[in-house]
């Protein structure tokens, strides 16, 4: 089924080969721009500010905010009672806060428990199913639904598997008795690797979907040149095949630690982040929603967070649009 | 070793049975955590409680779906949900649209500037954001538009955040498939003396259709889908869209395992019907933004 669609959609190829040559680019926008009444301009400039404005003020204006309410505290009751403290809630973030490092922890056992099992799952699924093999599109069916529903129903589904009295893991292997419970969701040395079954469940099938779009735009004279050269399967995989798909790894790379850092509803429906699935994005919600809602102590989290995106966001982005600019 | 070579390329057939014996196999077990779901709504609490869940039914039946579906009033908030969905979709593709198209055709210089900004902020995690909007949004005070008074606790905030936050990725993946249209079609029309915003609405945006199609699926159960925006942003749980009503529903209502199946199975029903029926505009559009976090 993606094959059509990547080469129906030109945009389909996520890094584009160099399309229209740069100097027309250049050329066109100052001719169109002698014609445009003074009506046009106002639309034009109409188009582009709102959209703009909107998208600043929620995402980045909020986004600084954080960084600067990392710095004081605040009760939230008028702007008066904001207080300059420094660095402290930093300090009691990073020295007192008893959640703080097992979280970044599980952040990071996150993101490479994704990149390691269910990413390499996906590039297999992807390269066996972009064989021209029978059944390929009820595979593929089966192996991407996960994404397609809501993490807060992913949670509610796996948490019928694990539950400990009723479950289909314990029902199965007769641990549903009083004295040989195994809880999975409650344990703090097991419920961060069951819920990653589930994250893995999911991510398996969106890694199979980017590869399967990345391996269509692999040039096929490539492999057949490999073939005639006397390549076997795996070899042609690994020299020519893999290599191709650079583009679609620094994807692949950049969504899963997104993800990774994203993390939160499947947590936060299965145990609500109880000790063994602290995550930062469970401590930064937890502040707001909780009780005690401490504005300057959650916006610390939230840099934490941000610093993080950013030291993949920006490189990635760079990366693209240097390319862009190039095309 | 030239054995082997041979083995592997002379007889197809059974490297192809193998494949597909592991193939199927890893389907079914993709497949069973929610075939194991809908086992459990099927049957009734009683007989599951006394005969275990692994066990064969007795009993098959739909009481469970009803029951979850009546009980917690589920049409409410499914209501809920299309009230903030759908004039989300059409809001962000609204104003992404015209954002691309006044950055691919008539502006290259703030063009990449633009771009980056609006796909920056869509990769960022929600939580960055959330306390301090969680805060503008107490502080905005709309007496009489909304029902609460506060762009917090209503369908419009949910709405603006939702628009805010996807238009980065829709401006993205649309830039980039206005910049491959012809630039001579709106080049004669400008000529002819079409306004442009006739250029926009008649001439651009009825040729973006295939990218507008996917956008529009993949948005729809982005948006179908979003937990976390209306569990920090709606405190009345009558207020709240399905998906996140569902974790107060399954303490209030959903008493018992098969219930909680049920009702998390009947909010999954619309996006299966969207992704059986469009699965080909989901996957493109998934695809075709794969920079999308």
């Amino acid at each position: 089924m993606t094959t059509n669609i990547t080469k129906e959609n030109p945009e389909a190829a996520a890094v584009p080969p160099p399309g229209a040559a740069p100097a027309k680019k250049q050329k066109v926008p100052t001719g169109h721009r002698r014609l445009l009444t003074r009506r046009d301009r106002l639309t034009l400039g109409l188009m582009a500010t709102l959209p703009t404005i909107l998208h600043i003020a929620l995402v980045w204006v909020t986004a600084l905010a954080s960084i600067a309410l990392a710095f004081t505290t605040w009760d939230g009751i008028g702007f008066d009672s904001i207080h300059w403290v420094g660095l402290q809630n930093f300090k009691e973030l990073f020295e007192q806060n008893p959640q703080f490092w097992p979280a970044v922890q599980h952040n990071v056992i996150w993101f490479v428990v994704l990149i390691v099992i269910p990413t390499p799952l996906g590039l297999f699924l992807a390269v066996q199913l972009d064989k021209k093999i029978r059944f390929s599109r009820v595979y593929q069916t089966a192996f991407f639904l996960p994404v397609v529903l809501s993490m807060a129903v992913i949670g509610f589904v796996w948490q019928l598997v694990y539950n400990p009295d009723t479950g289909l893991i314990n029902s199965i292997i007769g641990a549903n008795e009083p004295g040989k419970y195994i809880d999975w969701i409650g344990d703090p040395d097991l419920n961060l690797w069951a819920i990653l079954v589930a994250a893995s469940w999911r991510h398996t099938g969106y890694m199979m979907i980017l590869y399967l779009a990345g391996l269509k735009g692999v040039d096929p004279s490539l492999r057949e040149a490999s073939a005639i050269d006397g390549a076997n399967e795996w070899q042609t995989f690994k020299n020519v095949v893999f290599p191709a798909l650079r583009p679609t790894n620094t994807i692949v790379l950049v969504v899963t630690i997104i993800e990774a850092l994203r993390a939160f509803d499947l947590v936060y429906v299965f145990n609500g982040g109880a000790e063994g699935t602290e995550l930062l994005s469970i401590l930064v919600t937890t502040n707001i929603i909780g009780e005690s809602s401490r504005i300057g102590y959650g916006s610390a989290i939230a840099v934490v967070l941000l610093l993080i995106s950013l030291v993949v966001i920006v490189p990635y982005l760079v990366s693209t649009f240097r390319k862009e600019r190039r095309a | 070793m030239s054995t082997i070579a041979v083995k592997r390329r002379a007889p197809v057939r059974p490297g192809r049975v193998l494949l597909h014996v592991v193939l199927a196999t890893m389907a079914l077990a993709w497949l069973a955590p929610l075939l194991w779901a809908i086992y459990a709504a099927l049957r009734p609490y009683a007989e599951t409680s006394e005969k275990g869940y692994v066990s064969l039914p007795d009993t098959l039946n739909f009481d469970n779906f009803t029951n979850a579906f009546t009980q917690s009033d589920m049409t409410h908030y499914f209501v809920n949900t299309l009230v903030i969905a759908v004039p989300a979709v059409l809001l962000t593709l609204f104003l992404s649209s015209m954002v691309a198209f006044y950055v691919s055709r008539f502006d290259f210089r703030v063009n990449l500037a633009l771009l980056l900004v609006f796909t920056a902020g869509n990769l960022l995690p929600q939580q960055v954001i959330i306390t301090p909007l969680y805060r503008l949004y107490l502080l905005v005070d709309l007496p009489g538009i909304t029902m609460s008074g506060k762009l917090y606790d209503s369908a419009l905030g949910l709405v603006l955040i939702h628009v805010a936050f996807q238009s980065g990725f829709c401006a993205f993946v649309l830039a980039n498939y206005m910049k491959m249209l012809p630039h001579e079609l709106t080049e004669a029309a400008l000529v002819d003396g079409a306004s442009v915003w006739r250029l926009y609405w008649q001439i651009t945006l009825p040729l973006c259709k295939p990218a507008m199609a996917a956008l529009a699926t993949l948005l729809s159960i982005w948006i179908y889908n979003d937990f976390f925006w209306a569990l920090v942003l709606i405190s009345t749980g009558e207020n709240m869209p399905i998906t996140s009503a569902l974790n107060n529903l399954s303490g209030q209502y959903f008493t018992d395992p098969n219930l909680v199946a049920a009702g998390a199975l009947l909010t999954a029903i619309p996006t299966l019907i969207v992704y059986f029926l469009l699965q080909r505009q989901f996957v493109s559009g998934l695809t075709l933004g794969a920079n999308k976090g």
